[in-house]
């Protein structure tokens, strides 16, 4: 009894998964095809495209820049996922990474520590600085019922200007000269090392662990259990004790510390400083692409960022051989919008399915009874 | 009834003007009603106001529509297109059918295959930002002029024209006064004012700019007057009950999803086509969710949304023309939070006309003394006053109330 | 009970004045027999109403008359032709109206508008306002109703809405129309404009099926009054044959069950004190008001009413979910100023009144929702105990005989009567002192229920303090030691359940005092 009990268990188990990974492959299919009829239509053949984008990828060398565009979709991801998990949209990533991304560089030259204490502290702030932008998110929610989509939609237009007016008044260093003003170099001692020189930071392996810790705090911690039953059923979830305000604020703030580190390859990693030309942009969308097309599961961000880190990093040699190198965007989302169609459509087959084992397996055990 | 009507006038309109004036004399900042900084702030206002409304038709019919930037950029790309190879009216058509495809597939998504909204929206705007680089690279590399980011400048515009007898425009051949002018280079109390604000409006006018205002009271019309517009409305309020009396909700959804796409893309057109003469990557910058925010400032109404995004348009308007920009804010604020305290007085509201003389003081003041406050920050002002309005407003306002909630003919709710 | 003398009633009815004919309708959903072979003839230009109590069945008679569930037997037959309604749209054509409990208006659509939804007035696709707001000022005034047919119903009271409703129907042309509870929701007054506007409708030839449990409306405004009990028709009177004792006779039934015999005795140390609690809403009548009462160690005590009395409120004041005056203790320590947690740590367990909006996470699987309301006990430092939750869940499985191949299964696949049954296993498995369970058998299977039941009595026999809300008096009944009655916000009676009679409990649940 136990055994085939157990030998259930697993097989539940497996065919979820295996029902999510097909799905989510047969999207990725799905999405190439369309994709490849858009090329077909605008007069490019698309066996050459995929092929380039195969051969090019699948270099050594690209695929190292895999890892490395990877890093900050998966810091991005991960700050998003944590918000969907309790059913908050967290659209305000991008806001909260760049102003992130200026408070800690400007910081990190004011203080001088011994190297890796002095690269913790740059990380710290960068997290609290995100998180409590994103808090402002959070008590406008909680004290004044404002919906998050909307109000951080709106923060990070007003964080673009406040982090411009904070850049040119304050925090800007003109003695470089040159056009690609930054602020202050970070001391050496600021700096985190690269994994592989100047092509991987160790950026990527905080990375890692960020998405690992995810894990353990939003699906193995009491934390973690309470958020994703808040975004579950928030009504049951109060009803059983757990405070809803709190778990509003907490989630937007731990989004928005994650969200605090996707600049930080760049502003510790490569730049050493904030500049508004030199700091990267627009990955607090592609985060929420990343995370939508992962199902918010660890495994499944740190595969999707891979997936368009391979697909960015053959965008160069894409644009060389005549395919237009946007095309690689147009297929991430394109990808995302069929997984997120599809996503939808077979988890009402497997909860259908799911209910029909359950009502067949009942009357097994109803006839045994 | 009559009587209050005159009141109503009386205070919403006469009373800003009154009020602005006495600030531009008082501080003699003639920009401030100059028939250049409404003239600018017109043109600057219509592509909000077409985004504004382009979320309204979405949101009334029970659809977020998060995607406005995207089809607006759809717009943009097609529009221009289609005005370097077909002349400048087939561009407003194509930035109309731009949209609309940006419009056709969130309804896709989010009415046939009922997926999240937002994610929707999130997603058709990536799409259009990248999907348009893509097809530049295709099309206008190796233009004269065109490039990855930028499409080859037209080579005709929409024609423009001045307004009969108010503002000098012909009259078959004869050019009839300017009496507008007249009054504007007087500058006398409120006649000066009306003099430079009614030649910001009527002069130089483009027929795109003619079109967008119209519609306006169009979509009043159609949404508050027809058939089919109560339906859409019911389809947003409460599908369960419009399904219930034979209402098609899909079907409507996807038809109000149609003209907000169609509006987006007109608003991306006019950007291209009217505001200047060529596509350009970024040219949008951010108005679709200015128009959103216009949207829930202007309390899902047409009017207010036209309200808002002539607020967002003069503001932005007059930061282009008036070279003091920084003095020009704070006289605005200032003048603006008069207006609140001058209707909170009426009102008899206390608190709120202790609040709005509170924030006139505090601008005047900086005003007089702060010499430099940055542009940057005046930027973000649409998105301020959007969290403000919301995080103040919020019990009063009335968004359509099964908008983003998915709904399924036919189960049982 | 026999009430063969007034049967003969039905039949003085001629068959051309008959405009309804329902006969031997059976319903029955999983687990539940919601009509039994239930016939009925409603007579034209009539007020029918339909008495019983809660679940008794009215509800689903009427919804099958609307075709909003078809019968497994029996046949409808209107204006003397038989027919099936698969949809509502069916019965509309056929000329009956619903209005339902809960109102079906778009809140910020104008009055007018959502009586002309769907069946609009128009020229060339354009409204024609002028003519719409001319039919129905006419239809409104020949019923005697007075609104503004251009404010938003969110503008609009209760009982405004009711009629904005009726308007709708009648629009629609309706000349069978079914209210169901119409005066639930108003106030005496407002119910008093009811049956004028009603009066009017019949005297110009509708006919009104009107579904109650307050017999002193019914026999005021009725000329012909159908009981149902437990799925079947009781019997159909004529108002001026019967009094209101009579019907709730009928409708409570005769042999009450006895209460469980017990074996343990009551303790003498309070548990659960609740002195002058009132639920404050702003801009309606405050839904409980200066409700204070005891329970001791070892004790049920049960508390009767007819839903939407405060019950509801009544329990989300003691947990904390809604903020209220008056003073809640638990164990003789003050917990009114406590958080729902600390509350739930002073020894509060809650079995809530609908499992799926306040009970289940429906997605999660078992364990989980085993778990919630737990982490804080299955835990290792700051993370769960996986193995603890999982043989816990398993632990409630088997001891609540919640039928289920394993833990792992997600909440929706189980029947209705095992997710309570977990429901109820979660808020037991770990000893607390006070347990409020509102209707902790509503809408399950019998067998369920009867575990449930005992359930509640070992709590009981251990000493665990219970406060039972319930609207099935045969559970309050049996399992109760002291019953209170709620109507209207406030305690009405204080009851022996052992020497309660259904006359008496049909009163004071209907308003008397």
């Amino acid at each position: 009894m136990i055994e085939s009990r157990t030998t259930q268990r697993n097989f539940d188990g497996v065919r979820k998964s295996f029902v999510t990974l097909g799905s989510s492959l047969g999207a990725i299919v799905l999405a190439l095809v369309i994709c490849a009829v858009l090329l077909l239509l605008t007069g490019k053949d698309p066996l050459v495209a995929y092929r380039q984008i195969l051969e090019t990828g699948l270099s050594g060398d690209k695929l190292l820049e895999m890892l490395k565009r990877a890093t900050p979709l998966m810091f991005s991801a991960t700050a998003v996922a944590i918000g969907f998990k309790m059913n908050l949209f967290n659209i305000g990533v991008e806001g909260q990474y760049l102003f992130a991304a200026l408070i800690a560089a400007e910081m990190g030259t004011h203080v001088s520590l011994p190297a890796p204490l002095h690269v913790l502290f740059i990380l710290l702030v960068a997290m609290i600085a995100g998180a409590a932008w994103a808090s402002i998110a959070a008590l406008l929610k909680i004290g004044r019922g404002v919906n998050e989509v909307i109000s951080t939609i709106m923060l990070n237009f007003i964080a673009l200007s406040f982090i411009q007016w904070l850049f040119d008044n304050f925090f800007r260093d003109d003695s470089d000269g040159g056009l690609n003003v930054k602020t202050t170099k970070i001391a050496p001692s600021g700096r985190m090392p690269d994994l592989v020189h100047n092509r991987l930071s160790g950026m990527f392996i905080v990375a890692l662990i960020v998405v690992a810790l995810y894990w353990v705090v939003v699906f193995r911690s009491r934390f973690g259990f309470q958020l994703r039953a808040s975004g579950l059923n928030p009504i049951a979830a109060r009803t059983a004790g757990i405070p809803a305000n709190r778990m509003v604020l907490l989630a937007l703030m731990l989004s928005g510390a994650v969200a605090g580190l996707v600049a930080m390859p760049s502003v510790i990693g490569d730049v050493y400083g904030y500049g508004p030309s030199a700091t990267p942009t627009q990955f607090g969308f592609a985060g929420i692409a990343v995370a939508l097309l992962g199902r918010n599961h660890p495994v499944g961000i740190v595969s999707a960022a891979l997936l368009f880190g391979f697909l960015d990093s053959t965008s160069a040699e894409l644009q060389l051989s005549g395919v237009p190198s946007s095309i690689v965007k147009v297929i991430q989302a394109i990808i995302v919008l069929v997984v997120v169609i599809v996503n939808e459509a077979s988890s009402r087959w497997l909860n259908r399915r799911t209910a029909e084992r359950a009502a067949i397996a009942l009357k097994g055990l109803a006839s045994v009874a | 009834m009559n009587r209050s009507k005159i009141f109503r006038i009386i205070t919403y309109v006469l009373g800003p003007l009154a009020v602005i004036s006495i600030v531009r004399l008082w501080t003699d900042q003639d920009a401030l009603t100059s028939s250049n900084t409404v003239g600018t702030a017109l043109r600057l206002t219509v592509p909000i106001l077409l985004a504004g409304m382009a979320g309204l038709w979405a949101e009334r019919c029970g659809v977020l529509n998060i995607g406005i930037e995207g089809m607006m950029i759809l717009g943009t790309w097609f529009g221009a297109w289609g005005a370097w190879q077909f002349g400048p009216w087939v561009g407003l058509l194509f930035a109309v059918l731009g949209g609309m495809l940006g419009g056709f597939i969130h309804a896709i998504a989010t009415v046939r295959f009922n997926i999240d909204q937002i994610i929707s929206g999130v997603v058709i705007n990536l799409l259009a930002f990248f999907g348009v680089r893509y097809l530049s690279d295709l099309v206008f590399v190796g233009q004269p002029g065109g490039g990855v980011s930028q499409s080859p400048p037209q080579t005709s515009a929409i024609p423009r024209f001045d307004l009969p007898i108010l503002s000098g425009g012909q009259i078959g051949g004869w050019k009839s006064p300017d009496v507008l002018a007249w009054f504007e280079t007087r500058k006398w109390f409120i006649l000066g004012d009306i003099g430079g604000i009614g030649r910001g409006l009527t002069s130089n006018l483009s027929w795109a700019t003619v079109i967008a205002v119209a519609i306006v009271p169009i979509s009043a019309w159609v949404l508050w007057r027809t058939r089919i517009g109560l339906r859409l409305r019911a389809s947003g309020e409460s599908p369960v009950a419009a399904e219930s009396l034979g209402v098609m909700v899909n079907r409507l959804r996807y038809g109000g999803l149609l003209v907000s796409g169609g509006l987006a893309g007109l608003a991306g057109g006019t950007l291209s086509i009217v505001a200047s003469s060529y596509y350009r990557q970024g040219q949008t910058a951010g108005r679709g969710f200015i128009g959103l925010a216009t949207m829930i400032f202007g309390n899902w109404r047409p009017s207010g949304v036209l309200g808002g995004a002539m607020l967002f348009g003069y503001a932005e308007g007059i930061k282009l023309v008036a070279s003091d920009s920084i003095a020009a804010l704070f006289l605005f604020i200032a003048a603006v939070s008069l207006i609140f305290f001058v209707v909170a007085i009426i009102r008899r509201l206390r608190v709120r006309s202790l609040f709005a003389l509170g924030i006139f003081i505090l601008s005047t003041i900086a005003y007089q003394t702060v010499s430099t406050v940055p542009e940057s920050l005046t930027q973000s002002l649409p998105y301020v006053v959007t969290l403000i309005v919301l995080a103040t407003a919020n019990q009063r306002l009335r968004p359509p109330a099964m908008a983003g909630v998915p709904f399924r003919p036919g189960e049982p709710h | 009970m026999q009430l063969g003398d007034t049967k003969p009633n039905q039949d003085l009815l001629t068959s051309d004045a008959v405009v309804v004919e329902l006969t031997n309708i059976s319903k029955v959903f999983p687990g539940v027999v919601a009509n039994r072979d239930v016939s009925l003839k409603v007579g034209r230009a009539t007020i029918h109403a339909l008495v019983g109590e809660n679940g008794a069945g009215k509800s689903t008679l009427m919804k099958i008359l609307y075709g909003l569930h078809q019968p497994d037997s029996g046949t409808i037959a209107i204006n003397g032709v038989a027919r099936q309604f698969k949809s509502p749209s069916e019965a509309i054509d056929a000329g009956i109206g619903m209005v339902h409990q809960h109102f079906m208006l778009a809140d910020n659509l104008t009055v007018l508008e959502n009586i002309i939804l769907g069946l609009e007035p128009t020229k060339f696709g354009v409204l024609s306002l002028s003519d719409a707001r001319a039919r129905v000022r006419e239809l409104a005034t020949s019923i005697g109703v007075a609104l503004d047919l251009d404010v938003p119903i969110s503008e609009l009271g209760v009982g405004q809405r009711q009629r904005v409703e009726i308007l709708k129907v009648l629009f629609r042309g309706a000349e069978i129309l079914i209210l169901d509870e119409p005066t639930a929701v108003l106030v005496p007054q407002e119910v008093d404009e009811l049956f004028v506007n009603l009066r009017r409708l019949v005297s110009k030839g509708t006919t009104i099926l009107f579904i109650s449990h307050k017999l002193d409306e019914v026999l005021t405004i009725s000329d012909r009054i159908t009981v149902i009990r437990q799925g079947s028709t009781v019997a159909t009177v004529s108002p001026n044959t019967v009094d209101r004792l009579k019907l709730a006779e009928m409708m409570v039934g005769s042999d009450l069950p006895k209460p469980g015999e017990r074996t343990t005795k009551i303790g003498a140390t309070t548990r659960l004190a609740v002195r002058g609690l009132s639920v404050l809403e702003k801009g309606r009548k405050n839904p409980v008001r200066n409700v204070s009462f005891q329970i001791a160690e070892g004790e049920i005590v049960g508390i009767a009413g007819v839903e939407g009395n405060g019950q509801f409120e009544l329990c989300g004041a003691l947990l904390g979910l809604l903020s209220s005056e008056g003073t809640v203790e638990v164990g003789g320590k003050d917990v009114s100023n406590l958080s729902i947690r600390e509350r739930l740590n002073a020894g509060l367990a809650y079995i809530p009144f609908d499992r799926h909006r306040e009970g289940l996470m429906l997605t999660a699987p078992l364990w989980e929702n085993a778990l919630l309301g737990h982490e804080a006990t299955l835990s290792r430092g700051p993370m769960i105990d996986f193995t603890a939750a999982k043989k816990a869940c398993r632990e409630i499985i088997s001891r609540f005989g919640v039928l289920t191949q394993n833990e792992l299964v997600p909440a929706f696949v189980l029947s209705g009567g095992n997710q309570q049954k977990l429901v109820v296993g979660r808020n037991l498995a770990t000893a607390r002192t006070v347990l409020i369970a509102a209707h902790p058998t509503r809408g399950i299977d019998v067998g369920a229920q009867a575990a449930i039941w005992e359930e509640i009595r070992r709590s009981r026999d251990s000493g665990m303090s219970v406060l039972l809300v319930s609207a099935d008096l045969e559970e309050v009944l049996g399992l109760s030691d002291k019953i209170l009655v709620m109507f209207d916000g406030e305690i009405t009676a204080e009851l022996d359940p052992k020497s309660a009679s259904p006359q008496i409990l049909g009163k004071y649940m209907t308003g008397a005092r």
